[in-house]
């Protein structure tokens, strides 16, 4: 099989599948839209935009890496924590006197470390990405409390932290969406339109074809990894900047969040399928929800329940159209099994969903 | 996939393939003795510097404070070893410790072992919601527990609605399970304990509880052999779910003072928790030995270093280094075990074939 075809194979379904998906997410965005704008006046508003997406930047940035990851059916927990310690570092490095010229790209390069580190024991050593990214979770958060224990740096010069959130000039987006936006087309063009992309798919549908296809899985396995600690540490230094202030517990739990639009935006947890689009609408969506119910003066404890129950509902529903789809097939192919005299009827599914 | 989560589930009775169990269950109590032997050592260094470490207060201490992430790591090995995961236990155990503070705020004679069953009732429910999802919707663990772990905690701030529990106006005779000793022994620890035997006795000596490894082993093949995988992952849930429900009242019983984010970011240390006393993430192996003296462990940790007089600051980069170092040991024996087995069977089929005078 030829990697053409191990990654082609799938695609008329995963097409349709990935359109109906985003048609749902898009319908859900444009119901919250207008439940949004039944309860404020402000909710349609540049400046509603402005603030909800610059709060929503970090996670929105840190979902995109991770999109590529899960689609190779692995995952990475450990980006809240390098996040945290960016940050960490970001306002130590300050105080001992550094320019901001050079504490950012020493922050990049350490994420870049960081995502390395975790890419060695997930492809070298071998370890699952789920129980390695758990403990470097714990190891990089402790990093970051041990660079700055629990104080605060906010002694920023202005002329940086106005990048945190002011908008580009003459728009309403605010300079860290903007960011977000070019590498959103960045991330989607590599996914979606070259041979990089199609071996990430590859990989995440059948890693042993795809590597027995000539695809170096280890190799992208660690790019993407290394790529998504870089990332995480530029959200570590935008949130740094956005706030005024460098703190080592900055995006605490994050890392579940991140999850959620990744896996709302349509993407499988075990690989294979899902696409930038459909993340970027599972954001909108989410900052969308999250502003029509503050603006609504409706608790922020909703935010969390919504979040949660659309993220089972969103996987939940196709799965029970699917299973009501097998037992009528199943049905009929009993039906005509009983007919034709056989007593042996197919194996009763094809879950795809444990393996 | 793990090799040893296969080959320790694989429950052949040929005659050879006892020596192999023998073999891979003594790999397993490696584990656990060596989980001791790091405890051991580890409070044997601290109370080198520090002997009021090994007081019998401070040991008490110690044993409660990993009462509750050491039922966890009980109720989420259940689920581990199917090869799922549940990441709502941290706000299911925050529901249930509202719910048995708000219970007894409001009726302070309120007989306690009621409390502790809707804890546990509680808990339970919460489970089965996890288990549908899994087993009849179809969803993966991680996103239905995920899922849940957010609509939970959500409901818990709804209901709090930013109140909070706090230990005086709870009956003393509830407070007293959290401060108690019987024979010396904290009183908290006991249901640790009971549920450890129980569980651990299920899981090693019933057939449910052999199933759940088979499950975890080869999910597939686990369905053709006749089980019924579906009702034994919705069992492990709902396992896990009452086991968090009680270690909700506990919480309660111990820290008196209560509100809706009472347990957050437990579920990751649950998980580390397990993984470090062996239980495999992807199902099939580990036991809840391993995954309570993981538990017990990590808390030690802590408490060692606050003796030691490590800054707090350094705790978690240690934890979670020793997490890693606990994994990569895992797969180390993994491999190592696999070769051997290799080596074993490509001998068994030899001699097997020089039996048979050469023939095929």
């Amino acid at each position: 099989m030829s990697a053409e075809r191990a990654a082609a194979a799938p695609a008329p379904r995963r097409l349709s599948e990935l359109a109906r998906w985003e048609a749902l997410i898009f319908l859900l965005i444009v119901g919250t839209m207008v439940l949004g704008s039944g309860l404020s006046d402000e909710f349609l508003t540049g400046d509603n935009f402005s603030f909800t997406s610059a709060d929503m930047a970090e996670i929105a940035l840190m979902a995109l890496p991770l999109t590529l990851i899960v689609i190779t059916a692995e995952i990475d927990l450990s980006v809240a924590s390098i996040l945290g310690l960016s940050s960490a570092l970001m306002g130590e490095l300050w105080v001992a006197g550094w320019p901001i010229e050079a504490i950012i790209p020493f922050c990049l390069l350490v994420g870049a470390v960081c995502g390395a580190f975790n890419a060695v024991l997930i492809t070298r050593v071998g370890l699952p990405s789920l129980a390695v990214t758990i403990g470097t979770l714990t190891m990089y958060r402790g990093f970051a409390l041990v660079v700055l224990g629990d104080a605060a740096v906010a002694d920023f010069p202005e002329s940086y932290t106005r990048y945190g959130f002011e908008n580009v000039p003459g728009t309403i987006i605010p300079y860290p969406v903007a960011l977000f936006g070019v590498l959103a087309i960045v991330f989607a063009v590599v996914l979606h339109k070259t041979k990089f992309g199609r071996e990430i798919y590859a990989i995440g549908a059948n890693q042993e074809a795809a590597f027995f296809s000539g695809v170096r899985v280890k190799r992208i396995k660690e790019i993407l990894f290394v790529v998504s600690g870089i990332v995480a540490a530029l959200a570590g230094v935008i949130m740094t900047l956005r706030l005024a202030s460098a703190r080592a517990d900055y995006g605490t739990g994050f890392e579940l969040t991140v999850v959620a639009a990744v896996v709302l935006g349509g993407v499988s947890i075990f690989g294979g399928k899902g696409s930038i689009v459909g993340v970027i609408l599972a954001l909108f969506l989410l900052g969308g929800i999250r502003s029509a119910l503050t603006l609504g003066q409706i608790s922020q404890e909703w935010v969390t329940i919504v979040t949660g129950a659309l993220l089972i509902a969103a996987v939940l529903g196709p799965n029970l159209v699917q299973r009501a789809r097998e037992a009528r097939a199943h049905s009929r192919d009993r039906g005509r099994s009983a007919r034709s005299g056989s007593l042996e009827h197919r194996p009763r599914e094809k879950r795809g969903t444990d393996e | 996939m793990s090799q040893p989560a296969e080959a320790v589930a694989a429950p052949a009775p040929q005659q050879s393939e006892r020596s192999r169990r023998d073999f891979l269950n003594a790999v397993v109590r490696v584990r656990e003795l060596g989980l001791i032997v790091a405890l051991a050592l580890l409070i044997t260094i601290t109370a080198i510097a520090e002997p009021r470490f090994v007081e019998a207060a401070s040991l008490r201490d110690l044993v409660r404070n990993a009462t509750i992430i050491a039922l966890l790591a009980v109720g989420q090995t259940l689920v581990l070893v199917t090869r799922n995961l549940d990441l709502s236990v941290g706000s299911v155990l925050g529901l249930s410790a509202f719910m048995a503070g708000d219970l007894f705020q409001n009726n302070p004679d309120l007989p306690i072992p009621l409390v502790f069953a809707l804890g546990i009732l509680l808990g339970a429910a919460a489970g089965v919601i996890n288990g549908a999802l899994v087993t009849f919707g179809r969803l993966p663990a991680l996103v239905a527990t995920l899922g849940t772990l957010y609509v939970f905690r959500g409901l818990a701030f709804v209901w709090t609605g930013g109140s909070q529990v706090n230990a005086e106006t709870l009956p003393d005779s509830f407070l007293s399970i959290g401060t108690s000793t019987i024979l010396g022994v904290p009183t908290i620890a006991l249901f640790t304990v009971v549920a450890l035997v129980i569980v651990g006795y299920a899981l090693r000596n019933y057939r449910a509880g052999r199933e759940l490894y088979a499950i975890g082993s080869n999910p597939q093949a686990a369905r053709l052999a006749g089980i019924r995988t579906d009702r034994r992952v919705m069992a492990a849930f709902v396992a896990s779910g009452a086991l968090a429900g009680l270690a909700g009242v506990l919480f309660t019983a111990r820290y008196g003072t209560v509100d809706a984010t009472a347990g957050t970011g437990y579920e990751l240390q649950v998980i580390a928790a397990a993984v470090i006393g062996g239980v495999a993430i992807f199902g099939g192996s580990g036991s809840v030995w391993g995954a309570a003296l993981g538990a017990v462990l990590l808390t030690t940790i802590t408490s060692a270093l606050i003796v030691l007089k490590v800054p707090a600051f350094w705790q978690q980069a240690v934890v979670g280094a020793l997490l890693l170092a606990a994994i990569a040991l895992d797969r180390f024996i993994a491999v190592r075990v696999a070769e051997r087995l290799r080596q074993r069977s490509t001998r068994t089929t030899a001699a097997a074939q020089a039996r048979n005078g050469g023939e095929r």
